[in-house]
C-alpha cells in the first residue's frame, strides 16, 4: 500500500514535470485500463504471464531459494509450446491438442528450472548466479533454435500452431473485450494459482517445501530430503514460468517470436515480492503490474510510458524496503 | 571505424567489463550483492553523455558519468543498508530504474527514443585505430591502474581490509568498533563510479548513448567477477578472457566457421556455471555478502 502510494507520489512529480495535471494523466491511465471493456481485456493479458512468473518465483521463495531465471525458464516453454503446437498433425483433437502444448511448456520450463536446482544441490552453486546466466544461455538456444531450424522466411518466428491447439480468446464470451488478445490463459493462470495453493498449504511436499525454506535445519532433522526438495522447488518453479507461452503462443500469436517475453520474468520476481508469495497475493500483484504496464501505453500522449518503468522500479523499491524494516522489527522483538 | 584487429577488439571489448567487475568486486567483498551493475553502467553512459553535451568536455562528461553512477549506487546503499532491502530485489529495481529513466530522459532531452546526439569522446594520444592508439588512450591506463589500484586497496589498506571485514563478519566488525553500514556504503558507492565509468567508455567508444547500450555487459561483468573469485586481477583476467571470446566470434561471423553465433556468445555463462560447478576449485563468496546487518 506504502509502495503505490510512493509511486504515485513519484508518478505526480514526474507528470508535473511535463506541464500535465496529474489528475488528467491519471484519468487517462484510468479510462485506457480499468475504464473500458477492450482496456481490461488489455490488462488481463498482460496480467496473464506476470501470474505465471510470480507463481514461479514464489513457489522457489517459499523454499528458500531465489529464482531469476524465470525469464529464461519462459522463454524455453513458449518455444516448447510453439514447437510442438505446429509439429502435431492438424487432425490433432482440441481435448489432446491443448494439453499436450500446456505441457510441453511446463516441461521445458521445468528442465530448464531444475538445472539451478542440480547445480545448487550437487555443487551449493548459489541459484541467483546460476539462474542470471542460465537466462541467457536459454535465450541464446532459442535465437539459435529460431533462426536456424524453426524460422518462417522472412520473419523472426516459427511455424504457426495447428488450429485446434489454439486456445479461445475471452472476446468470444465476453462481447466487451473485443479487440483485445485477453484469452483462456487468464482462466489457466488463476486455476494454476488454485492449484498451488493447494499444494503449498494442503499437501505433504508443499508442507516439506515450505518447512525447507522457514528452518533448512530443522527440516532436514524433521525428515524432509533438503537436496531432492530444492531440486523439486526449482523445477516445479521453471514448469510455473514455462507455462507464459500458453497465453502468447496458444491464445495470442499462434507462434513463437524471439524476445516477446521482454522482462516478465524480472518482473515476476516483483509480483512474488508484493504478492507475499501467496498465490491470492500474487494474482493480485500481477493486476497491479498488468495494469501499469497497459497504463503505461494508456498515457503516453501525455508523459512518456516509460515513466511506467520508473513507477514499478520505485514500487519494487519500496516493497523490498518495506520488507527489510519489517524483519528488523521482528529480529528485535 | 571497424577495425577487424583482433587484440584491439578484444582490448575494446574487455574495458568496460574490467570496469563493472572491479565494481562488482568491490561491493561484494563489502558485502552488498551488486546486481545492480548493469543499470549504474547505463545510466554512467547516459551521464556521461549529457555531461559532454553540456559542457562540451568529455572529461567533464566523464564526471557528470560518475556521479550518475554514484547516484544509483546511493539508492542501492540506502535501500540495502538503512532499510534492509533485499540486495537482489534491489539491484533488479535499479536496472529497471535505470532503464525507464534513461528513455524517458532521452526523450525529454532529446527527442528521441533511440539514441542521443554525436558526442567527441575522450581521444587517445595517438591517431588512427589500431593497437597503438588503443594502448595509447589514457581511459585504459586508468583501467590498468584501477586493476592495481583496487588490489591495492583491498589487499594493502586498512580501509581494503576493513571492507572486507565488513564482508565477511559484520558482527565482528562491528565489536571491533567498525561502522558497518558506513563502510558497505563506501564499498557500493566505488563500485557505482567504477560502474559508471564502465559506462562512460561505452558511450564515449560508440560517440553516442543508445537506449539499453549496457546490453547485458553488467551481467558478464558480475560472471566474471565470480570467475575470478571475487579478486580483483583474476577478474580482470576474466574480463579480458570473456572480451576475447567475443572478439574471436565477431571475427569469425565475417567469415564462416560452422559454430553457431548465438551459441558462442554464451561462452561467459556457460563458462561461470562451469566455474561455480568447482571445476576451477571452489568459488567462494564472501562470506556475509548479501546478508543485512544489523
Amino acid at each position: 500500500m506504502l509502495a503505490v502510494v510512493g509511486g504515485l507520489f513519484i508518478f505526480e512529480v514526474i507528470a508535473l514535470a511535463y506541464g500535465e495535471q496529474p489528475a488528467a494523466v491519471l484519468g487517462d491511465l484510468w479510462a485506457g485500463t480499468w475504464g473500458t471493456g477492450y482496456g481490461i481485456g488489455q490488462v488481463l493479458f498482460k496480467t496473464t504471464p506476470l501470474i505465471f512468473t510470480g507463481l514461479s518465483v514464489g513457489v522457489a521463495f517459499r523454499a528458500g531459494l531465489f529464482n531469476i531465471g524465470a525469464e529464461g525458464q519462459a522463454v524455453l516453454g513458449a518455444l516448447a509450446v510453439g514447437v510442438v503446437g505446429s509439429s502435431l498433425p492438424e487432425s490433432t483433437p482440441a481435448v489432446v491438442a491443448v494439453p499436450l502444448c500446456i505441457g510441453a511448456g511446463f516441461a521445458a520450463g521445468a528442465a530448464w528450472g531444475v538445472v539451478p536446482g542440480m547445480l545448487k544441490a550437487r555443487f551449493g552453486a548459489h541459484e541467483v548466479i546460476t539462474t542470471i546466466m542460465l537466462n541467457f544461455v536459454a535465450m541464446a538456444i532459442s535465437s539459435w533454435l529460431v533462426v536456424t531450424w524453426l524460422v518462417v522466411p522472412e520473419t523472426l518466428h516459427t511455424r504457426a500452431i495447428i488450429e485446434p491447439a489454439r486456445i479461445w480468446r475471452l472476446e468470444a464470451f465476453i462481447p466487451g473485450f473485443r479487440g483485445s488478445p485477453a484469452n483462456a490463459a487468464f482462466v489457466l493462470g488463476l486455476l494454476v494459482a488454485a492449484a498451488m495453493s493447494w499444494v503449498l498449504f494442503r499437501t505433504r511436499v508443499g508442507y516439506d517445501l515450505r518447512a525447507l525454506g522457514l528452518a533448512p535445519a530443522a527440516a532436514e532433522y524433521g525428515g524432509v530430503l533438503v537436496k531432492r526438495m530444492t531440486v523439486l522447488a526449482m523445477g516445479l518453479a521453471g514448469g510455473l514460468a514455462g507455462l507464459v507461452g500458453t497465453n502468447f503462443v496458444l491464445g495470442y500469436k499462434y507462434y513463437h517470436e524471439e524476445g516477446f517475453s521482454a522482462g516478465v520474468g524480472f518482473l515476476g520476481i516483483a509480483v512474488a515480492l508484493l504478492g507475499r508469495s501467496h498465490p491470492v497475493g500474487i494474482v493480485l500483484a500481477a493486476m497491479l503490474f498488468g495494469t501499469l504496464s497497459q497504463g503505461g501505453l494508456a498515457i503516453n500522449a501525455l508523459v512518456p510510458k516509460e515513466t511506467m518503468e520508473i513507477l514499478q522500479a520505485v514500487i519494487i523499491l519500496v516493497v523490498a524496503a518495506a520488507a527489510g524494516i519489517s524483519s528488523r522489527r521482528r529480529l528485535q522483538a | 571505424m571497424i577495425n577487424c584487429d583482433l587484440p584491439v577488439q578484444a582490448l575494446r571489448i574487455s574495458v568496460p567489463y574490467v570496469l563493472a567487475a572491479l565494481g562488482g568486486v568491490v561491493s561484494e567483498r563489502s558485502g552488498v550483492i551488486n546486481i545492480g551493475l548493469e543499470g549504474m553502467m547505463l545510466l554512467g553512459a547516459f551521464g556521461t553523455v549529457v555531461g559532454t553535451l553540456m559542457t562540451g568536455s568529455p572529461l567533464a562528461g566523464l564526471g557528470f558519468g560518475l556521479l550518475a553512477g554514484l547516484l544509483l549506487a546511493a539508492v542501492h546503499a540506502t535501500a540495502t543498508g538503512v532499510f534492509r532491502a533485499d540486495h537482489i530485489v534491489s539491484g533488479l529495481a535499479i536496472n529497471l530504474l535505470a532503464a525507464g529513466a534513461t528513455r524517458v530522459l532521452l526523450k525529454r532531452l532529446y527527442h528521441s527514443s533511440s539514441n542521443s546526439p554525436r558526442i567527441e569522446g575522450i581521444t587517445s594520444l595517438v591517431t588512427g585505430h589500431g593497437l597503438l592508439a588503443l594502448l595509447a588512450h589514457p581511459l585504459v591506463w586508468v583501467t590498468v591502474g584501477l586493476v592495481a589500484g583496487v588490489w591495492w586497496l583491498l589487499n594493502r589498506t586498512v580501509l581494503g581490509l576493513r571492507l572486507s571485514s565488513v564482508g565477511e563478519h559484520p558482527e565482528a566488525a562491528a565489536a571491533a568498533g567498525l561502522r558497518v553500514l558506513r563502510l558497505r556504503a563506501i564499498g557500493v558507492m566505488m563500485s557505482g563510479m567504477l560502474a559508471g565509468m564502465s559506462g562512460a567508455w561505452l558511450a564515449f567508444d560508440q560517440h553516442q548513448f543508445t537506449d539499453g547500450m549496457s546490453g547485458g555487459r553488467g551481467y558478464i561483468a558480475l560472471a566474471a567477477m565470480i570467475f575470478g573469485k571475487w579478486r580483483p586481477v583474476p577478474a580482470a583476467a576474466a574480463c579480458i578472457l570473456f572480451g576475447s571470446a567475443e572478439a574471436i566470434q565477431m571475427a569469425l561471423q565475417g567469415g564462416s566457421a560452422g559454430i553457431p553465433v548465438q551459441l558462442v556468445q554464451t561462452l561467459p555463462y556457460v563458462l561461470t556455471l562451469v566455474a561455480l560447478a568447482g571445476a576451477i576449485g571452489r568459488a567462494r563468496p564472501p562470506a556475509a555478502v548479501g546478508r543485512p546487518y544489523p
